[in-house]
């Protein structure tokens, strides 16, 4: 208790310009080291989703698979699948790289595997009776029309993926998340813990924001619809 | 050395410390921990469902609030765990087992919130009506309409937000809570990666458990016909994501 009291009595402001100011370096390389992870992951993640999800909209025999394990990859813990990996990988941001992409992969499979299924089987009966290749069907048929569901994926994914990064404290790399701890551990510095929290939320939101924006570019056809 | 064989004797020293009885037993050990983590996980939920499920029932009949719901689940998806569970953990409660469970229970209502409105305002208007014509009053329409046919999407609510508190749990321990991730963090701080290891398959597998725990709870609960956990995933809606603000890994 006596610590808790001292605590209390040093003026221990929650937000703190001053110190936003005078630790602009300091935040601005975990906020790169953020983004830079966050950008790997989703990018990783989009690479080895599409395939999957390619694969097991063939069958649903590939598809259970794919599905279920997936379901068991959400909801192991972050923090224990970080430790899972730390042996192999040890104090690199590569330990979380990893575990980020486990994470992404298995949010983007679920929603391209929902696109792909909710491409209507005619189109694309007709696009193959039109004389389209596999590859041409892919790219102008089926990529099109599932891209609203990849979208949403792709919002969820990095908008999550934001979050789940702080967890790399565990093995020092966690971007803006070594500011939460950092300040817990000098001697609860609050100002430190709530700029690394709000530089997250900020994060988050304007990669979601980019992505929305993304997506209304590349969807000019559902505005038309609905004009 | 090469790091993949470090890797696999981390593994098999895990299994040696999960299968030394006295790690289990002793005070402080593997069940104090983990019966610490299950209690606070089970007091957040509960708080959590006490809020969030007569707000989440009173917005969903009234139809009204809609937008804010959508809000809260999409922001509560940009909030770190660790940054709320810190942030408890430096107010003057201090920090402990009470300021984790307060911090675990804020994150799981938006969940139960969000899939207690889905599910009252899918309530067929048609059903509503017919119940209302027979005579049953506002609470008699809630109690044994809307609920019966919410209940589905309520409980996957308590479900998403229950395997979330589980597995968040653990993060506690790296702000100085307890529970289970406290093996991870001792064995990190320690350079003991066996232990860190056990910690990790123990926090792991409780997650694990919770889900199919409350998958066949579900199951257990729900009217109306009954089709198995597995059955559902036949269906070619399977690769729909909840929807819900955790659907997201924890």
């Amino acid at each position: 208790m006596a610590l808790l009291g001292a605590v209390d009595q040093a003026p221990n402001p929650w937000f703190d310009p001053s110190y936003v100011v005078d630790n602009w370096t300091t935040i601005l390389r975990y906020l790169g080291e953020h983004v830079r992870l966050t950008v790997a992951a989703v990018f990783l993640g989009v690479v080895i989703a599409l395939p999957l999800a390619l694969l097991a909209r063939r069958s649903r025999f590939l598809s259970g698979p794919v599905l279920a394990l997936s379901t068991v990859i959400y909801t192991i813990p972050s923090l224990a699948m970080f430790a899972f990996i730390f042996p192999f990988t040890g104090l690199s941001s590569t330990t979380v790289l990893i575990g980020l992409v486990a994470y992404s992969l298995v949010i983007l499979v679920r929603n391209f595997l929902t696109g792909l299924q909710g491409v209507p089987a005619d189109v694309r009966e007709a696009a193959r009776g039109m004389g389209y290749g596999s590859l041409r069907l892919l790219v102008q048929v089926d990529l099109p029309l599932a891209l609203p569901s990849f979208m949403a994926g792709l919002r969820i994914a990095t908008v999550s993926t934001v979050a789940l990064t702080t967890v790399g404290v565990l093995v020092g790399h966690g971007g803006l998340g070594q500011l939460i701890i950092g300040g817990f551990n000098a001697n609860f510095y609050r100002a430190e813990i709530v700029t690394g929290t709000i530089g997250c939320v900020l994060l988050a939101l304007v990669a979601d924001v980019l992505l929305a924006g993304a997506e209304r570019l590349l969807t000019p056809w559902t505005r038309a619809v609905r004009a | 050395m090469d790091p993949g064989g470090a890797g696999m004797n981390a593994f098999g020293d895990a299994l040696v410390y999960l299968n030394d009885p006295f790690n289990w037993t002793r005070p402080g050990g593997i069940i104090d921990l983990l019966v610490e983590h299950l209690t606070i996980s089970l007091v957040a939920v509960l708080a959590a469902i006490v809020v969030a499920l007569p707000v989440g029932i009173a917005l969903g009949t009234s139809g009204r609030g809609g937008g804010g719901v959508v809000v809260l689940s999409n922001v509560s998806r940009a909030v770190p765990t660790l940054a709320l569970l810190t942030i408890f953990a430096v107010t003057p409660i201090g920090f402990g087992d009470p300021a984790t469970t307060i911090a675990l229970a804020v994150f799981a209502v938006p969940p139960i919130l969000t899939n207690t409105y889905v599910g009252f305002r899918g309530v067929d208007a048609d059903v509503r009506e017919a119940a209302r014509a027979m005579g049953m009053g506002r609470g008699q329409v809630i109690r044994r309409v809307d609920f019966p046919l919410a209940l589905p999407l309520v409980m996957t609510g308590v479900r998403t937000a229950t395997v979330q508190v589980v597995a968040t749990a653990g993060l506690a321990a790296l702000v100085g809570g307890g529970g289970l991730g406290q093996i991870i963090s001792l064995g990190f701080g320690q350079q003991n990666y066996g232990v860190m290891i056990a910690g990790a398959l123990l926090v792991a597998a409780l997650a694990l458990a919770t889900e199919l725990t409350l998958v066949l709870l579900t199951w257990a609960v729900t009217p109306g016909p009954r089709r198995l956990p597995g059955a559902a995933t036949r269906r070619p809606t399977a690769g729909i994501p909840e929807p819900t603000g955790a659907g997201v890994p924890l």
